[in-house]
Parts: C-alpha cells; structure tokens; sequence
C-alpha cells in the first residue's frame, strides 16, 4: 500500500481514528507519519507490561474460584493476588509453589524461554548440574521435533539416554 | 568518604575515552541476585532486611575489588547525597526513594556498585567508559564469583538465578549501552531508531532526567531478555550487531549533515556556542540540549576537512594555546564534565548547600560561561 501522502513510499504506519462516531484510517510512511507528529511509542516499561500479563490469567486458572483452595506459598504467605498487587515476589519458594500460573508470564516475558542456560554458581551440587543439562536437553529435543530435524532429535535422544 | 571528595570531578565512565566513544558514551553489565534462605525484599520485615544488609556489606567489603570501597547507608543518606548518587549512575532512582534498611558499596573509581536491598537483595554494576561491554562482563563475572564464594545465592537448575521480578529471572543480567545520538535528532531519524531497537526486544530509555525523556540526545540501551540466552551471547549481540548498526546510522547522519546539511549543522552549533556563552541563567534541560549539540560539533573534527564558521570556532577553542587562560582547552572531556557537573544535586553538592531553581540556573549558567569564555 502506498503512502497516502507522499504517493510514493510504501505505507508502513495505519492509523484509525474513531471521532464521534466516525471512523477514519491513514496509511502513512514512516517519513510522512514522522511529519505529521505520529510517533509509534517505543518503549513499554516493565511494571505496565507485568500488570497487562497478569490481568489476562489463563482460563480456568483463575485462584480462589467457587470452593477452590487458593495456593498459599507456605514460606512467605504470599498468593497469585498478592503477586499482582506488589508486582514482586515474596520468596524463591514461590517460582516452585505459583508455577503453573507464572509460566505463561515468564514465557511471555522472555520470547517463549522456559529454562536457564546461562552462568551457574560454582558451589551448585554436581547432580543440580546433572539435572539442568537434562532439562535442556529435553527442550532442544522439543524444539528439534517442533522443526522437523529429526536427525537433531535422534541425537539429542541418545544424548537424553545417557544421563539416565 | 565524604561525597564531596568525588563531586567535583568526573567519574570514569563519563570520560570521554574508550572504543567508539564518540557516540558510545559507557558501557554498563548490571547482575541481580538473591540469597537462598530469605524471603524476597517485599515481603521482609525490617530486621530481616538489615540482616541482609549486614551480611552483603560485609562480604562485599571483604573481598579485594582492585580499589579503595566505601560504603554508603543510602537510607540514612540526605536528599541532596541520594539525588547525587542517582546522577552519577551509582545507584537507581528505586535504590535512593525506596524503603527500609539498605545501602551501597561503591569502589572509589566509580567503575563498580553493589546496591543491597533495592528491588533484589543484590544488584552488582560494573560501568566502563566507551564501547567495553566485553571487559565489564569479565569483571562483573570475577567480583560475583568472589560474593558467591561466600554465601549461597537463590538458584535453580530450571529457572537459573531467582528474581524478586519475574522479567529478570534466569541469568538476572541486563546489559546497557548509553549512546550519544545528536545527528540522528537533527536529522529527523531517531523514530526510525528507537522502531528498530523495539522490534529487537530491546528497551530504551533517557541517560538523563527522569523517566524516557531523552535529555541531550543521550539514549540507554538494554537488553530485556533474560530467560533462555547465555550472558555472553547477549554481549556479543551488543557488540558484534546492535552496537556497530546503531553506531554505523548515527555517524552516516553525521557524515549526512556535514555534507548536505552543512548550515542546519552550523547553526545548531553557532546557537549552542552563543547561548552557551552568554546566558545568564539557564536550566538543566537547556543545558544538556547544548552541550549535545557542542559535543556533536567537537566529534566532527574527526571528519577530514570537516569546516563550517561554527565548527572552525570551536575548534579554534579547543586549539589556541597563546591565551590559555582566555581559552581553556576545549575538549570533549570538558564537555563531559560539564554535563554532569551541571545536573542539580552536583551544583548543589559542590557549592555546599542547597539552592533553589533560579539559583541553581544562575550557577549552572556561570560555571558553563566561565568553561567558554575563561
């Protein structure tokens, strides 16, 4: 689509206007749109991309529904609501007791990311190390078979097979 | 230490030297981490987090940094102290208006801060002048193997280092940049940045002022993810793609002005230099526009043949040795220097108390003056 204004360029900014009751739309170029004062914002900050994760819980995962027990953590008393209010967790406990409900955040969060791959203290007992290198093992294997590179799949399955 | 000893200058970060500094101003690794055992910082009770604070402060005052370390209680700290800090990047905005017990070990030459207790128990910084994110991994890695020898951090094999904050989980690092980018301003470009850095996941923010204003056209850099990628790719992603492109763009535009914009970029300069020189009172805003744009105006010296009246002019300031006193050496260091000399809590701090805005304006504006015009 070209440039309403310009005419020349393509159009890579749409806008829809909606003023009593009428509707408008602009296509403009960047160039164009940049004249005219319609910057596209830039940054989300990190609080305001929290609350909007939280605020959309996954269906049938809403806590304390209809005599369902909310999750407690029992180390720092926190629960999924109290998370949403602070915006922060009480403890490391909570990663383990608020999985289930975290992980689609924590996915979102970091481009579709469920494990560690970086730095690991010295002091992490050896059979610690043993279990994150199956984790990760296990997702390359995921993704390998999402892709269809079974050849990939096959050696990380035999790779998985040797740490059992 | 008293504040006062490192006020009045400098810091290293802010030095003007460095690879690729004529846009990349510092560089910056920052870790977060937590102790097993204890309960995150939101859900602490007060004497919880001074035994924390107590636990890091002595481990972190005990391990051989390479310089001289002080130790700041950040929440015994006066305003005006707090506010400097902020300004000189040693500590965040969260860590000085925050709560509770908490404090700061900074070394001396200002390249490392460990804040305990701001949003996670500790939050490690190592910052170096110009493009060097290579070294400050290294460094950072180095201090926080020596912490880790001595207590026992959150950690698990699934999830890596746990965070107070989902959004920092797994290794806890971010990475920075700060980027001086006036060419890419003057030439209506910097939408098309910013665009560019947000389909990258990165975030980007003011190096001055509060909030994404981006004061002085100086721009930070970071990544945001923190799940499922090594530290060290992310820092060769720094260096290797985002660092070059965005360099690559702002020195095309200042190549750009030079050649095609030369009046635009000769009265950006001239303006500058004028009301620079001449104000009598001049807030921290207009103060940092300036400066960007003299600051802009030295780096073009680098071009070959690079000359308009106004960059001519500035360069004659930088150059005349027969009337020094006139003329100080100009340099981007002096204009470093004033950028951060100028920012309110330094004015305040180095004059000894505290004043209010036109005061502030009327100083800021003759300390400028005096560095122009001798």
């Amino acid at each position: 689509m070209q440039c309403e204004n310009c005419q020349t360029r393509e159009a890579t900014i749409h806008l829809t206007e909606i003023a009593d009751g009428v509707r408008t739309e602009m296509h403009l170029c960047e160039t164009c749109a940049q004249e005219q004062g319609i910057g596209t914002k830039s940054y989300i900050p990190l609080n305001e991309l929290l609350s909007n994760l939280l605020s959309v819980s996954p269906k049938g995962e809403e806590p304390a529904q209809s005599g369902q027990t909310e999750l407690v953590c029992p180390q720092c008393g926190y629960t999924l609501a109290k998370f949403q209010e602070k915006a922060v967790l009480g403890c490391p406990n909570d990663y383990e007791v608020f999985e289930k409900q975290l992980l689609p955040l924590i996915k979102k969060a970091h481009d579709g990311a469920t494990c560690h791959c970086g730095k690991v203290p010295s002091n992490t007992p050896a059979d610690s190390k043993k279990e994150m290198e199956i984790i990760r093992l296990r997702q390359q294997l995921d993704e390998a078979i999402k892709k269809e590179d079974y050849e990939l799949a096959a050696k990380l399955r035999d790779k998985l097979a040797e740490y059992k | 230490m008293k504040l006062t000893e490192i006020s009045g200058n400098i810091n290293e970060w802010f030095s003007g030297e460095g690879p690729l500094s004529d846009v990349v101003i510092s560089s910056r690794v920052r870790l977060a981490r937590n102790l097993a055992g204890h309960r995150f910082l939101e859900a602490c009770s007060s004497a919880e987090k001074a035994e924390i604070l107590r636990k890091l402060k002595e481990v972190l005052m005990s391990i051989d940094l390479g310089d001289e370390v002080f130790y700041i209680g950040v929440d015994k700290a006066a305003m005006l102290e707090k506010k400097f800090l902020v300004e000189r990047h040693l500590i965040s905005q969260n860590h000085a208006f925050g709560k509770g017990p908490r404090g700061a070990v900074i070394a001396r030459r200002e390249f490392f801060t460990a804040m305990i207790n701001e949003e996670d128990h500790l939050r490690l910084q190592v910052l170096k002048a110009g493009s060097q994110l290579q070294s400050c991994i290294d460094q950072i890695n180095r201090i926080d193997d020596m912490i880790e020898r001595k207590v026992e951090y959150a950690f698990s094999p699934k999830y890596g280092y746990l965070t107070a904050c989902p959004t920092n989980l797994g290794t806890g690092i971010r990475v920075s940049v700060m980027l001086h980018l006036p060419a890419l301003k003057i030439t209506g470009q910097i939408e098309k940045f910013l665009n560019a850095t947000k389909a990258l996941g990165l975030a980007i923010r003011g190096l001055f002022g509060e909030g994404t204003e981006a004061a002085g056209d100086f721009y930070q850099l970071s990544n945001q993810i923190t799940l499922g990628v090594r530290e060290k790719d992310i820092v060769t992603n720094f260096e290797n793609k985002i660092i070059p492109e965005i360099v690559g763009y702002e020195h095309d535009a200042r190549k750009h002005l030079l050649s095609n914009d030369s009046s635009l970029l000769d009265d950006k300069i001239s303006r500058a230099l004028a009301l620079l020189k001449n104000a009598n009172l001049i807030s921290s805003q207009e103060a940092l526009f300036l400066l960007s744009h003299i600051r802009l105006g030295l780096n073009m010296r680098k071009y070959q043949g690079a000359s308009t009246p106004a960059i001519d002019r500035l360069y004659s300031l930088g150059n005349d040795t027969s009337d020094e006193v006139a003329h100080p050496h100009l340099s981007i260091a002096t204009v470093n220097r004033l950028f951060l000399l100028t920012l309110p809590a330094h004015l305040q701090l180095n004059y000894g108390k505290e004043l209010d805005s036109t005061h502030r304006d009327a100083l800021r504006a003759k300390i400028i003056r005096s560095a122009l015009n001798g």
